[in-house]
């Protein structure tokens, strides 16, 4: 919400800089979200105080050499009159008028030597300087709002018309009477009562000490008395607590005076005409929304319906079907739920956030019947969203405004309207109350506000007057142990339900910035960490010490994005969001490893090398289930170069399956674990070149393999012909909840250790997994380390078999082994595997 | 036979002077000083002479041993030194050539702020607690006191689900009625790191995804000071001792009084920048007192307990530690991005 500084000391002094009272109000919870300074210090053009004056229009004469200029003679406070050349179109009706200066005309003037935008320059600064203007010499310019920084009119020249509610005087500095500062302020949901001029200068009054001016409500009523002209009846007393009506007659249409529109615009409404800006203003004054409607329209047609009896006003729920045109011209079709203000013959409009088309205020209109009510702020705020209708009554009744309110609001407009509009006010006011609206009392332990702020030493009394600054009426403060407040709120406020709501006022008033910062010194509670996040935690580290980068992937998919993984689509249920925002984030996903595919195919558009992993849930829906299991898994994707290039090293050898089983074998390692590698099927991956991994016990915790073609192609990887793609898929859960919680740590040997090579010539059938299964068992505990570095088919070896070349580490924990004990076991390998796996010394 | 030695000595001293390699020193010890060397031979043969003779030729073979073994040992250093300083000289590289890098992988920004905020605060005796991303209306709302067309509800643009009590949570606050219930009525400081969604435009500045960690803590005498405390210290262990805080009202339904942290501009030090948007002041968190709805939905009195709780983006405290300008960097996952950390 936009406030004028200007407008707001009406109601409060103000001894601050526009900056520091943006700050006080910030801390106090009206977080300021921009602040414009016009004219004064710190604006984009600073209004020189010598240079840029108030001047009154005295006389317009016609220039002799020019249609388009004529000459202004000014009063601006000097002995002499000046006279300007302008050429502003809004003077030339006062051409050839004689003296004006009866009329009490103004205008800002700036003299040679002063600052103003230039409109023909992009409104960039620009020094005024003398020179003739068609043969007579001009050194001053009357300005147009947008020459000084007020807004973007350029029509003419600025003309400020007295009247008798604001009198000026030619040669004061501008800066005295437009020199302004408009705070913008965010109005969150529980501020509602700061959504208007007085609702801010309260706080402002409680925050500073200053006191607050409340605007007169007192009207003169002089009129025929509304008394059995209009009657007002509500079938929802709940969404319509009260309505005040007024009837204002004889409203001479208009333009509102300067200040007025003045105030309007800056913050930020367009003036239009007398009525409507009376209305808007008393809105932003006091927050109370109201309706003017056209009175001799709902005459005629009460005429149809009662020709003797009154108006009659009935706020109901709309019709199944029902339809309403607004003001803006918009026909709605209206829900069951809106609130409408109708009479027998129709609706009228949509309650509490904008008026009809058919009953608003017309050029012609002299009569009008003004309407404040309260509304139910739960059902505005449907509505406003149903309707798509966001109005500045809407905002304000969205939130809550408190049925107090309402008379107010209509005393203040009738009385503006009798005032500036020339209206006449009938007699009385016709106030419907359904519902009473109980003050809300709290009691208040002072004890209770000490041990939820922190600030010991608070007494009743203190905490008394803080509440009082904000209106609040509190008594006990002298009563007993004046310990406990009975605190009742203003009429004005509706978000006070508790005590807890009056800790934050006196905090608030008593300034967040002065509580202390103090050490928790509460109990310290038992502290237990959190094992599963610490492992997962522990694979990422791994992970990236062996190279990979973490992802972190969208967990909203679709179940055709997922099918690309398989080729088939996943039949098993998906969370589904019911509003998604794209139509390519609907669903929880089930597989994290299609989340990083799609993350990886993107990235091979432009890195020939890939390598990511992420840790992540999935989120598959059992039948019948409402909620989820939410399950850790692990995915990783790699492809391309296995190296950087270098000098020795082209960088072309391309990764394949033994790199990524690398990877998985290191992070077991690095778990202190071991798991077993299996051929297997699995959509999505190469047969032939896919494993399953599981734990020694055989329970399956993952796959591991080179993509299918088939699916590196519907993700569309920029990768070359051929190249492999590479990913693994684990279960963490699993993985994590099995892991030796203390692995025992092996002693240094003490006695060396003798390494011997072995090949052996084998089935080519037989996996290199079962030879080493066999070699292991074979070789007892003294062999400690079996390394494969070679396999070979070919040439010198049989057909139908292979050649495999093994390190093999003898160590003893208990003596030096001699060559003859390595001799015996090597022996006694040899002949075990031809037993076992039919292998031959090569 | 003293004469032959004698030669022998002269004509051994002479051939080291011409041995210049290490190749050749061994050959030359080989033939003089080894064990079947031309000395050793010579100390064997004293049985052929005289034995009246004997004590000097022996002396004498023992002093051209020594001399020779001198002169070899001395003669070796500089061989060697010299071969040394030729490898030396021929083996010298370009040191400007790249070298053989190992493939580096590293972590996701989020988790690095994500680590830094959780051993912040470990170090307080604040436990990590997780919950799910997949919640009731009752954990996302109703047990932090936003009933049914609560407005406050509107803040937050929510993710529905097919069935209508089942949404993807808008905050870990989600949590917080969990861990009360589960730790009640123990003391609580827990952290609830997490996944939240926002049904919102993706743009550079808004995201349908983003992690959040919230904070609670309950005890019997837990106050606003102590919030205050506590986050200032957070403040200025995550962004520099030199930092200020700023707490300011603002408004949660779940927490009453409520507060938004601000952390002076560590960028321009609270001067104005652009980063800051020239307030100098940067927003870090929301924060209050738990609201006694909330604590009562948690199992704890309020008449009895009190807390407070505060919940903040890693991604905005990476954008700004970082200088990043642009959310969706996050989960496009691109290397050309993550590999920057």
């Amino acid at each position: 919400m936009r406030v004028p500084i200007s407008w707001l000391k009406e109601y409060v002094d103000v001894d601050l800089s526009p900056t520091e009272l943006d700050s006080l109000l910030t801390n106090a919870g009206m977080e300021g979200v921009g602040l414009e300074i016009i004219g004064l210090e710190g604006a984009d053009l600073v209004w020189d105080r010598e240079l840029v004056l108030l001047a009154q229009v005295l006389k317009v004469d016609r220039h002799p050499e020019a249609d388009k200029l004529v000459l202004a003679s000014v009063d601006y406070g000097a002995d002499e009159p000046k006279t300007v050349v302008t050429g502003a179109p809004n003077l030339f009706q006062y051409l050839d008028q004689g003296d004006l200066s009866d009329r009490r005309l103004f205008s800002p003037m700036v003299l040679e030597g002063a600052t103003y935008l230039d409109p023909y320059k992009d409104l960039k600064p620009r020094k005024l300087k003398g020179k003739p203007l068609r043969g007579i010499y001009n050194d001053a310019m009357l300005c147009s709002p947008v020459e000084l920084g007020l807004g973007e009119d350029h029509d003419g020249i600025l003309l400020i018309q007295e009247d008798e509610h604001r009198a000026y005087r030619a040669g004061t500095p501008l800066q005295d009477v437009l020199g302004d500062a408009v705070l913008d302020i965010d109005v969150i949901p529980n501020i509602a009562r700061c959504a208007s001029i007085v609702g801010i200068a309260r706080e402002v009054a409680a925050l500073t000490g200053a006191e607050l001016r409340m605007p007169s409500l007192d009207v003169q009523m002089d009129g025929e008395p509304i008394a059995g002209r209009v009657e007002i009846h509500t079938e929802h007393p709940e969404l319509n607590p009260r309505f005040v009506a007024m009837v204002i007659e004889g409203v001479e249409q208009k333009p509102s005076p300067f200040w007025m529109q003045h105030r309007l615009r800056l913050a930020g409404q367009r003036p239009i005409n007398v009525v409507v800006d009376i209305s808007n203003y008393v809105l932003l004054e006091l927050g109370q929304p109201n309706h003017t409607f056209d009175y001799d329209f709902l005459r005629a047609r009460a005429d149809q319906y009662a020709p003797d009896g009154p108006i009659r006003l009935i706020t109901r729920l709309a019709h199944e079907g029902e339809t309403l045109t607004t003001l803006d011209g918009v026909e709605h079709e209206l829900r069951t739920n809106n609130i409408l203000v109708t009479d027998p013959e129709g609706n009228l409009s949509v309650g509490g956030i904008m008026g009809g088309h058919d009953s608003e205020i017309r050029p012609e209109t002299t009569n009008v019947l003004l309407e404040a009510a309260a509304w139910n702020f739960i059902n505005i705020r449907r509505t406003q969203r149903q309707l798509a209708m966001h109005t500045e009554a809407g905002f304000r009744f969205s939130r809550g405004v408190h049925p107090a309110q309402a008379e107010r609001g209509a005393r203040r407009v009738a009385e503006l309207l009798r005032v500036l509009a020339g209206g006449t006010v009938a007699e009385g006011i016709v106030d419907y109350r359904p519902l009473e609206i109980e003050p809300v009392v709290v009691e208040l332990e002072v004890s209770y506000v000490r041990r939820l702020s922190g600030l010991t030493d608070l007494d009743g009394a203190q905490v008394a007057d803080l509440l009082r600054r904000l209106e609040f009426e509190v008594e006990g403060e002298n009563a007993g142990d004046g310990e406990t407040l009975r605190v009742t709120a203003p009429d004005h406020r509706i978000d006070i339900e508790g005590p807890h709501d009056l800790v934050e006022e006196v905090c608030r008033i008593y300034g967040y910035h002065r509580i202390p910062m103090t050490v928790l010194a509460d109990s310290l509670p038992p502290q237990r960490g959190n094992p599963s996040l610490e492992a997962e935690e522990n694979v990422k580290d791994i992970l990236v010490e062996l190279g990979l980068h973490e992802a972190i992937t969208y967990r909203l998919t679709t179940p055709e994005a997922e099918a690309r993984l398989s080729g088939e689509p996943d039949e098993s249920p998906y969370v589904r969001l019911a509003n998604p925002s794209t139509q390519d984030r609907a669903v929880m996903r089930h597989s994290l490893l299609a989340s990083v595919l799609e993350v990886a195919a993107g990235n091979s558009r432009f890195r020939r090398r890939l390598a990511l992993f992420e840790v992540g849930n999935i989120f598959p829906l059992a039948e019948g289930k409402d909620r989820p299991e939410e399950l850790a898994k692990l995915a990783m994707v790699v492809a391309g170069p296995r190296d950087h290039a270098h000098w020795q090293n082209d960088g072309e050898s391309m990764m394949d399956f033994f790199d990524l089983k690398g990877v998985v074998e290191c992070l077991a390692e690095g778990l202190q674990t071991e798991w077993v590698f299996e051929p297997t099927e699995q959509a999505g991956f190469r047969p032939g070149k896919t494993a399953r991994i599981s734990l020694a016990d055989g329970t399956a915790v993952g796959v591991l393999g080179e993509l299918h073609p088939l699916t590196v192609e519907r993700y569309e990887f920029r990768v070359e012909k051929d190249q492999p793609v590479l990913a693994a898929e684990l279960d963490l859960d699993l993985i994590l909840g099995r892991l030796d919680a203390t692995p025992s740590v092996d002693p240094v040997p003490v006695y060396p250790a003798i390494r011997e090579d072995l090949a052996l010539v084998v089935d080519a059938g037989l996996s290199a997994g079962q030879v080493r299964d066999a070699l292991r068992e074979a070789g007892g505990p003294l062999l400690v380390k079996v390394e494969l570095f070679d396999v070979y088919q070919g040439e010198h070896v049989e057909a139908g078999k292979k050649s495999l070349a093994y390190h093999l580490t003898f160590q003893s924990r208990s003596k030096t082994l001699k060559d003859k004990d390595v001799e015996k076991q090597r022996r006694r390998i040899l002949a075990q595997l031809e037993k076992t796996v039919g292998a031959t010394l090569r | 036979m003293i004469e032959t030695l004698e030669s022998m000595y002269q004509e051994a001293k002479d051939r080291l002077d011409a041995a210049d390699s290490t190749e050749a020193l061994e050959d030359w010890f080989r033939a003089h000083l080894g064990r079947k060397g031309e000395i050793q031979l010579m100390s064997r043969k004293m049985g052929e002479i005289e034995p009246a003779d004997r004590p000097l030729f022996g002396r004498r073979v023992n002093e051209v041993k020594q001399s020779l073994q001198g002169a070899f040992d001395l003669r070796s250093a500089d061989v060697k030194q010299r071969e040394m300083n030729a490898s030396i000289a021929r083996d010298a590289l370009d040191v400007t050539l790249p070298g053989r890098r190992p493939q580096r992988g590293g972590l996701h920004p989020s988790t690095r702020v994500m680590r830094d905020i959780y051993r912040i605060f470990g170090d307080m005796g604040f436990q990590i607690y997780r919950s799910s991303d997949v919640v009731t209306d009752q954990e996302n709302f109703e047990w932090l006191n936003m009933p049914p067309e609560h407005p406050a509800r509107d803040m937050q643009d929510t993710f529905y689900t097919t069935d209508e009590n089942v949404l993807l949570r808008t905050h870990t606050s989600a949590g917080q009625v969990l861990a009360m219930r589960e730790y009640h009525p123990e003391p609580i400081r827990v952290i609830l790191p997490g996944m939240c969604y926002r049904n919102e435009q993706i743009t550079a500045r808004s995201e349908i995804q983003f992690h959040q960690i919230e904070g609670l803590a309950v005890g019997h005498h837990i106050t606003f000071a102590d919030l205050k405390g506590t986050l200032t210290e957070f403040a200025k262990r995550l962004f520099g001792e030199n930092r200020q805080t700023r707490f300011r009202a603002s408004y949660f339904p779940f927490t009453e009084p409520s507060a938004e942290m601000d952390v002076s501009c560590f960028q321009c030090d609270a001067k104005g920048c652009r980063l800051c948007k020239y307030t100098g002041w940067l927003e870090i968190l929301g924060c209050g007192m738990v609201h006694p709805v909330v604590l009562e939905y948690g199992g704890y009195d309020p008449n009895e307990y009190s807390g407070f709780a505060f919940g903040m983006g890693p991604e905005r405290i990476a954008m700004l530690k970082y200088g990043i300008d642009d959310i969706r960097y996050f989960w496009s996952s691109d290397l050309r991005f993550l590999e920057q950390f």
